[in-house]
């Protein structure tokens, strides 16, 4: 009796465990599907609210629009300009500070690691930084970009528990046998560093991708938004008309079809890499984690 | 490092010894050195430099008389700060929101964690995991396109299950009163599977040998979360509560500007989206600068008290 009873309560958790979770993944999966499906529905079907998760009357027309939209492609060009050199330049400077502040050899290293802590802890305003980003002439580039966040705290920190975790003997060995520091760099630790350049690269590239505030801070001219900015300008536009009621009167609000189709093309990227995303990314929390 | 041979050590200054093994070493490893100095530059520019200019909540900066030529007001700004209604109800916006934040989003990882590391299907598992992490990724802009479009009040997905039901259809993005609820629940959409791998990473840790025992023992599901699971993480629950505790002003500009409307203003707009409507656009400098330097010393002050408190009651803090 007893443990026939126990047996069934813990089915009873599992199953209630496995049916919860199973809606939670429905959850995170429709509002996508959702999307997706107005993007490739027409614009009658959307406004008449039949469109949920399958397409309604099936059409590419919304994607047409975009494909004729020289404000939206070039936003597309932007974003891949920013975050191909943006992650290139997030790269070099994180690896070549991380890298000495692994080393022994390297003397000062621990009160530079606490200034830049405290820069993690406390950050400036945003004002200031406006002004200084302003004062250097970077204002309404693309520069003001990239080169701002050339280096996340964060990140460095993790890096440089990559570069202290390999061993010390590989790189006396090298030393022994006459090689210079330089050389030693391109050789030995280069090659060793691929997987933490991969998981770095990953991390900074979804940042550059994803943020549109350094954009709406920095850049005034059109010509030079990337994808998110012009996404958050369609989006917005079209809430704001929403909230005046004044839906067919602007000419700036793009139709629901079309803007759903700009948040699939601006998705997609991520979309393909999310593979890799997911193994590189989990790696790199976990040694932030458990180094921090 | 200094006698090791003995040459070294029967010279009688230690300090030139010191300073010139330390010399040696310098230009030895001169490279380390040479190639750390863009990234050290960078902290300096980006950001000791701003926090330096932070000194300008202080003054009555003009744009044209600079920093240097600028009048010393001290304290005024941050008095005017209190005196605003304005800035009042916003700094009450940014405290609720963060605190049902602190309510709502923080468990949800933590139950979700716990609820994945019962499942034992390794497959489902898996799968589960890749789809709840992916809304990571999107970025607010999209988060909030989606949001918007599902909870439109004409063409919606939420809107016409309730019209499916009978029921009216809720402008919810053009109300005060949803503006919150839908600031904290498209957080926990985004970020709250993501959040579960920190306290996944703590479960791997636990012997399964203590499940066994509880079993053998006769302790139920519910007896092993209870006593074994949740114990096991909470050192990790302290941690993160303080991280989250020290970031409690900073619910995060993206992801509420997207939201904002003349509509749901009033109670969805927070110290970030304020500083930058009333600093960059109405380009009062010093006046948000000194609300940022607020919003800083506020959340260092929290971390040290969550820190000092954490000390006492469990015997581990941050630092």
């Amino acid at each position: 009796m007893q443990p026939s009873s126990k047996l069934r309560r813990f089915h009873l958790f599992d199953c209630m465990n496995y049916i919860f979770m199973t809606l939670l993944g429905i959850m995170m999966i429709f509002p996508i599907l959702h999307v997706l499906a107005k993007s490739l529905s027409s614009e009658a079907a959307i406004n008449s609210g039949r469109v949920s998760l399958i397409p309604v009357d099936l059409t590419f027309d919304n994607y047409q629009v975009i494909l004729n939209d020289p404000s939206i492609l070039r936003a597309f060009g932007v974003s891949v300009f920013i975050t191909v050199v943006g992650t290139l330049i997030n790269l070099v400077s994180t690896a070549s500070l991380a890298y000495p502040l692994s080393r022994q050899e390297y003397q000062g290293r621990k009160p530079i690691l606490m200034l830049i802590l405290v820069t993690f802890i406390f950050s400036a305003p945003l004002i200031p930084n406006f002004l200084l980003i302003k004062n250097l002439h970077l204002l309404d580039t693309l520069w003001a970009l990239m080169i701002p966040g050339a280096i996340s705290a964060y990140n460095l920190f993790i890096m440089r528990s990559f570069y202290m975790s390999l061993p010390n003997e590989l790189i006396d060995c090298a030393r022994t046998d006459g090689a210079s520091e330089l050389r030693i760099i391109w050789s030995v630790v280069l090659p060793l560093s691929k997987p933490i350049m991969a998981t770095m690269g990953l991390f900074y590239a979804v940042t550059h991708w994803n943020s549109y505030s350094q954009a709406l801070y920095y850049i005034n001219s059109r010509t030079l938004y990337p994808l998110q900015l012009r996404l958050q300008e369609i989006v917005m536009n079209n809430s704001m008309a929403e909230a005046g009621g004044l839906m067919e009167e602007l000419s700036n609000v793009s139709p629901s079809g079309v803007q759903m189709s700009v948040i699939i093309v601006s998705v997609l990227p991520i979309m393909l890499v999310y593979p890799f995303l997911q193994k590189y990314f989990v790696k790199g929390m976990l040694i932030g984690s458990i180094k921090s | 490092m200094p006698g090791n041979t003995p040459i070294a050590a029967s010279k009688p200054p230690k300090r030139t010894s010191m300073s010139r093994s330390r010399l040696s070493q310098f230009r030895k490893y001169k490279v380390l050195y040479i190639i750390s100095l863009p990234g050290l530059l960078y902290f300096i520019v980006f950001k000791y430099i701003p926090l330096l200019g932070s000194a300008m909540a202080f003054q009555d900066y003009n744009i044209f008389n600079g920093f240097s030529a600028s009048p010393w007001v001290g304290l005024e700004h941050f008095r005017r700060m209190f005196e605003y209604s304005e800035f009042l109800r916003i700094l009450k916006n940014t405290i609720l929101i963060g605190g049902y934040d602190l309510i709502f989003a923080f468990p949800v990882p933590i139950i979700l964690a716990i609820l994945l590391n019962e499942m034992r299907v390794v497959l489902f598992k898996r799968v589960l995991q890749t789809v709840v992490y992916m809304p990571h990724f999107l970025s607010w802009v999209i988060i909030g396109g989606i949001a918007i479009g599902i909870l439109s009040p004409s063409t919606g997905l939420v809107n016409s299950m309730l019209e499916s039901l009978g029921l009216d259809s809720i402008y919810f993005l053009g109300e005060e009163s949803y503006i919150r609820s839908i600031l904290v629940g498209s957080g926990i959409w985004k970020d709250s599977g993501w959040g579960t791998i920190v306290y996944l990473a703590a479960l791997a840790g636990i012997n399964p040998e203590l499940y066994e025992a509880a079993r053998i023992d006769g302790a139920n599901r519910w007896k092993q979360i209870s006593k074994i699971t949740i114990p096991a993480i909470l050192p990790t629950v302290v941690i993160m509560f303080l991280l989250h505790i020290g970031n409690f002003l900073d619910f995060g500009f993206e992801r509420v500007f997207v939201f904002l409307n003349p509509l749901n203003e009033n109670s969805g707009d927070i110290l970030d989206t304020y500083i930058y409507r009333v600093g960059l656009i109405q380009q009062q400098y010093s006046y948000t600068t000194a609300i940022g330097l607020f919003k800083s010393v506020v959340g260092l002050g929290l971390i040290m008290i969550g820190n000092t408190l954490s000390k006492k009651a469990t015997g581990s803090g941050l630092y």
